[in-house]
């Protein structure tokens, strides 16, 4: 089914390579694809006709990048702009300054909440917490036992006074025994219908009464349109702070995933991929949205240009570093680099694992700056550019003229640039552990 | 359709008077119930269509059918078909006017659902005993759903026996054994973590002894995509054949009326691991339409049998493909 798809694309522009900037046909003719994939990816209606719309927007004019034809270039900004939509900073649980923080699951019957609740629990006891399980299911046959039992397993204490009992004193007294007992409490709640008035009331009071910290909607990954009323409802009815996702390691395409992001505006913020306790992991969106996409081996293929592209001028690169060479063209190539990639902290973001680069993973790329410099460099003559060190007082004053800038932001730029030669030189001599940011050799 | 009608192997003689009463009086609760849940979301489509239609049958109404299909689970194939069907129709019987469009657009989505040979649609019970094996991903519905079967065919005058194969989820037996309590039947079941095939060979060979003529095993929910789970559910389906000629009589896939495209490869994994004969879909009472199920019963041959309304006990009926056509575009078994 997904093969079928990308063949479909990458036939109707076989012979149209790095073709120029993207057209309105162009883009129009992927999209119609684009929106087929993301419907049969369950994606809601609605939310595919808003997301196609933006994405025109974002695409009209943009370079095809060499190796890719025009339809595989709007696959990419799909791509990105789905990512993009899935990510959120506000990924991880809030945790109170008052123990117990107070983690609030509902859902739909089935999506997987009791399970979540102890995969939770799991997950935060290997991170040093104390989590304690409240039963407030007393409606599913045996659902306190099920609790009991998975709490038993995970070795977390469960407070479970019966079937007997109200929801909501349940809950408020669950806190209580929480406090006492750890320092997070996770309140398992019965599955109900968005449209069952009386259950969602008994939530809302939940909610009043406990005042979680964290109201987490739990959504099962193979969820088709249907996906959007639910969330919607319990967004409007008991605010919601995040999604877990469940039951990933299905193979459902997940739109339901976008679907709920594009019309809540709440982050998911846990995938469940297994059956095991341990397969609960925060989520990635990147992953997600080429897996709603299902179009993998385009996808492939676009890393697979944009590495030879950059392996391309990595190599380039490098040889230029060793011969100290580096000039303003070169710099100048490495801004439009970074601008064609989008910014830089959402691709350090995507990256597993940087350790000890923080003050990386904060740099935001100032498109007004980067103005300023193309200008200024593109003032330069090209043996200046060449050779920076030929740059004195009447030529700073002349590029300052011709930039519309001033003869301190020439001076700024000159300094900029040794400071980046120094560190290049860094880079190359394997003084710092090498990182492959785009264009650059590590 | 009526139980009794349902269940083929249900003599009508032998049920009693007062259960044919208590069924229509069941039906005119539920729908009370239904209406009152769905008013809200029931209104709005048929409102959007009705208001459509005043200016004839143009582009914008055949737009709005095919967003209600697509919203309803339908797929986008199926969306297609079934408009390209309606076009066809429209244009050859001449319509033009609002009540006949939409007439002719519920039979098109019913034609969908309705095998060819009507006997598809019942659940054959008369062997003795009859063994139903029902399976399904995790969350489904399953375990409920056997309870409302048990309880349905006690009231037709049936002894079920309830087989507790799922034996890996926590408390899954436990959950069973209420069912079991509240539909007044009995149940086979061993410790958690025993091999679901020796219970289930237990359970069949149980129902001899025991005189129980309807055998219903659960099993545990399992993605179609874990090949080592669905393997143990081939071997479950062999001892059961191997145990008892013919058996299992009816292979009950269960699947939630929320679920989007993902329910076609289920039911294409499960069909083919252990030849499903029938669906139950479940949740109806919700906003979902379970529109999978064209796609389903149109690319596999799968006839839906019973549709799942609400979590309590009776709370389960026939599956009839005009109400569930009607019921996409927000009308009811009535007909409003």
């Amino acid at each position: 089914m997904f093969d079928a798809l990308s063949d479909r694309l990458q036939n109707a522009f076989q012979n149209l390579k790095g073709h120029g900037k993207l057209t309105a046909e162009d883009i129009d003719a992927a999209m119609r694809e684009i929106r087929l994939a993301l419907l049969e990816a369950d994606v809601n209606f609605k939310v595919v006709r808003d997301f196609v719309a933006h994405v025109k927007e974002r695409a009209l004019g943009v370079e095809v990048m060499e190796s890719l034809t025009p339809a595989q270039q709007v696959i990419k900004i799909v791509n990105e702009e789905l990512t993009a939509l899935m990510g959120s900073a506000d990924s991880k649980l809030a945790f109170s300054g008052h123990a117990p923080t107070i983690v609030l699951m509902a859902g739909l019957q089935g999506s997987g909440k009791t399970t979540a609740c102890a995969k939770l629990a799991k997950y935060l006891k290997k991170d040093g917490k104390r989590p304690v399980l409240i039963a407030a299911d007393v409606y599913r046959p045996a659902a306190i036992d099920q609790l009991q039992t998975l709490g038993k397993t995970v070795g977390v204490p469960v407070y479970a006074p019966g079937a007997d009992v109200d929801p909501v004193d349940i809950a408020r007294d669950g806190v209580e025994f929480a406090r006492a007992n750890g320092d997070v409490a996770i309140i398992d709640t019965a599955g109900r219908l968005h449209i069952d008035d009386e259950l969602m009331d008994e939530l809302a009071r939940i909610r009043s009464e406990v005042k979680p910290h964290n109201i987490l909607l739990v959504v099962d990954a193979m969820t088709g349109q249907d996906a959007v009323n639910a969330a919607e409802e319990f967004r409007q009815r008991v605010d919601l702070d995040g999604v877990v996702l469940t039951k990933l390691d299905g193979d459902a395409r997940g739109g339901a995933a976008l679907s709920v992001r594009a019309v809540t505006g709440r982050p998911i913020k846990f995938a469940s991929n297994g059956e095991k306790l341990d397969d609960f992991d925060t989520f990635h969106p990147g992953r997600m949205a080429s897996r709603i996409l299902g179009m993998g081996d385009v996808l492939s293929l676009i890393e697979k240009a944009e590495d030879s592209l950059d392996a391309q001028k990595a190599a380039e690169m490098e040889a230029k570093l060793r011969r100290a060479e580096f000039t303003f063209e070169d710099f100048l190539e490495q801004l439009k680099q970074v601008r064609k990639m989008g910014s830089l902290s959402s691709i350090l973001s995507m990256l597993p694992g940087v350790p000890g680069m923080k003050e990386l993973k904060n740099v935001q790329v100032d498109d007004r700056q980067l103005d300023r410099i193309e200008a200024m460099i593109f003032s330069m003559t090209a043996r200046e550019r060449r050779n920076p060190e030929l740059i004195d007082g009447s030529r700073k004053q002349r590029i300052a003229r011709g930039s519309g800038t001033t003869v301190q932001d020439v001076n700024l730029l000159l300094k900029q640039y040794r400071e980046m030669q120094k560190m290049l030189k860094m880079f190359s001599s394997g003084k710092t552990k090498g990182l492959r940011l785009p264009g650059m050799g590590g | 359709m009526e139980w009794h009608e349902v269940f083929k192997g249900v003599a009508e003689a032998d049920v009693p008077k007062e259960v044919i009463a208590e069924e229509e009086r069941e039906r005119a609760g539920l729908f009370r119930r239904l209406r009152k849940n769905l008013g809200k979301a029931r209104h709005a489509v048929r409102d959007q269509l009705k208001s459509a239609l005043y200016v004839g049958v143009d582009r914008r109404l055949y737009e709005k059918v095919e967003e209600t299909l697509i919203f309803a689970d339908v797929g986008v194939d199926g969306t297609v078909k079934i408009v390209e069907e309606l076009e066809r129709r429209c244009t050859a019987k001449k319509i033009e006017a609002r009540e006949p469009f939409l007439e002719e657009l519920a039979d098109v989505v019913a034609g969908t659902l309705r095998p060819d040979d009507p006997e598809r649609q019942r659940i054959d019970v008369s062997a003795d005993p009859t063994v139903i094996l029902v399976v399904g991903v995790n969350g489904t519905g399953k375990t409920t759903t056997i309870g409302k079967i048990a309880y349905r065919l006690h009231q037709l005058g049936k002894t079920p026996l309830m087989v507790a194969a799922d034996t890996f989820r926590a408390a899954a037996v436990e959950q069973l054994s209420e069912w079991a309590d509240r539909a007044g039947c009995e149940i086979v079941k061993q410790d958690a973590g025993s091999d679901p095939a020796a219970v289930v060979y237990d359970g069949v060979a149980a129902a001899q002894s025991r005189g129980a003529d309807v055998v219903i095993v659960d099993t545990a929910g399992r993605l179609h995509t874990q090949v080592n789970l669905m393997r143990e559910l081939e071997k479950v389906r062999r001892v059961i054949e191997k145990q008892l000629p013919g058996a299992p009589h009816e292979t009950l896939l269960v699947l939630d009326a929320t679920t989007g495209q993902n329910g076609l490869r289920q039911a294409q994994e499960f069909k083919q691991a252990v030849d499903v004969t029938g669906v139950v879909l479940t949740k109806l009472d919700g906003t979902a339409k379970g529109g999978i199920v064209v796609a389903i019963h149109e690319t596999l041959g799968i006839p839906i049998k019973l549709v799942g309304v609400g979590e309590q006990l009776e709370d389960l009926r026939p599956f009839e493909p005009d109400a569930f056509a009607r019921a996409i575009f927000g009308g009811d078994e009535d007909g409003d």
